[in-house]
């Protein structure tokens, strides 16, 4: 069995703060820092979302993988940056490093425009991280 | 990839059921769940196309208890069997730590079987793994089809056929009536989880 990706547990605390500053505190619902596996690194979440964090990492590794493959169709390398609008809730998915994704879901009361500017700076902290 | 989260002490490992279509994949993880539903805290998911059939893959994630402190999470999945969809089987694939290979025992599906074994293998290699390395087990389902006259392989010829050189472990089985299902999953998290105590300290 190989282990491309491993974290110290000292890393996985750096991240969650980073997340918890970045994200949490802006006031998103929760945040997942996923591979592309579908395995979930770290979960965080503001103490009121009960997602099934696990099928939604492994819904959004094939989502990804898929749109990735429709990226190659028109000439793209990738779509590094997926958004879906619900009605109350939204996903925002950004590549943090080949392998990483990062999934926020947060609900109206957060912009998106403000919340792709906090999400470039996390990965920005994240990158240093691993 | 097997991912280890040394924080939580939480290994997550990928299983995932391989096979031609309509060969009882999704019938086997559907099996599970209704057989271990106190395990899976979960519902299962799943992708499907209008006529029922996987369109994505199935998902059942299901936790085995602790190995040396650490809670092992198995994640199954299933790929979509029908040949057109390679590029979804392949993305499935992706971190993969286990195999199971679900042959069809039907006379008619003979050659189907050998097709799909062979673009497993060639999707292993997409990514850099060879089917002999990868711990894997052979089920051949179907068998109950026996009982109501319609012509099936024999152990033997399906033993030839998929199983000669790869000499992975094998169960006869059927899916629907939940024959050898949890013991073809036993088998595989072993060989599985095996490779893993020696990484957690």
């Amino acid at each position: 069995m190989d282990f491309t990706i491993d974290f110290t547990k000292e890393q996985i605390e750096s991240i969650e703060d980073v997340l918890q500053q970045e994200l949490i505190d802006l006031g998103v619902q929760s945040v997942i820092l996923m591979d592309l596996a579908g395995n979930v690194i770290v979960n965080l979440d503001n103490g009121h979302a009960n997602h099934d964090v696990f099928s939604l990492a492994a819904l959004a590794a094939g989502n990804y993988g898929a749109v990735s493959a429709m990226a190659n169709i028109i000439g793209e390398q990738e779509f590094s940056l997926l958004f879906h609008k619900g009605e109350k809730e939204s996903i925002h998915f950004s590549k943090v490093v080949e392998d990483l994704l990062l999934l926020t879901i947060f609900n109206r009361d957060v912009s998106l425009g403000f919340l792709r500017l906090k999400v470039a700076e996390a990965i920005k902290r994240i990158q240093t991280l691993i | 990839m097997a991912l280890i989260n040394p924080k939580k002490r939480e290994v997550q490992v990928k299983i995932v059921y391989y096979g031609p279509g309509r060969g009882g994949k999704t019938t086997n993880l559907e099996y599970i769940n209704r057989k271990f539903k106190k395990r899976i805290l979960n519902e299962m998911v799943t992708v499907k196309t209008y006529g029922d059939r996987t369109l994505f893959f199935d998902f059942l994630p299901f936790d085995i208890g602790e190995i040396k402190g650490h809670s092992i999470k198995i994640q199954l999945y299933t790929v979509p069997g029908q040949v057109k969809y390679n590029a979804t089987r392949r993305l499935v694939l992706r971190g993969v730590d286990g195999i199971v290979f679900v042959a069809d025992s039907m006379d008619l599906r003979r050659e189907m079987n050998i097709r799909s074994l062979q673009n497993l293998k060639e999707n292993l290699e997409a990514f850099s793994k060879n089917i002999f390395n990868i711990p894997l087990v052979m089920q051949y389902n179907k068998r109950d089809l026996a009982d109501e006259g319609i012509p099936i392989l024999s152990e033997e010829t399906l033993q030839k056929d998929l199983n000669s050189r790869l000499n992975a472990p094998y169960f006869p089985a059927s899916a629907i009536r939940g024959d050898n299902v949890a013991a073809t999953m036993k088998k595989i998290i072993a060989l599985t989880v095996s490779s893993l105590r020696k990484k957690l300290q």
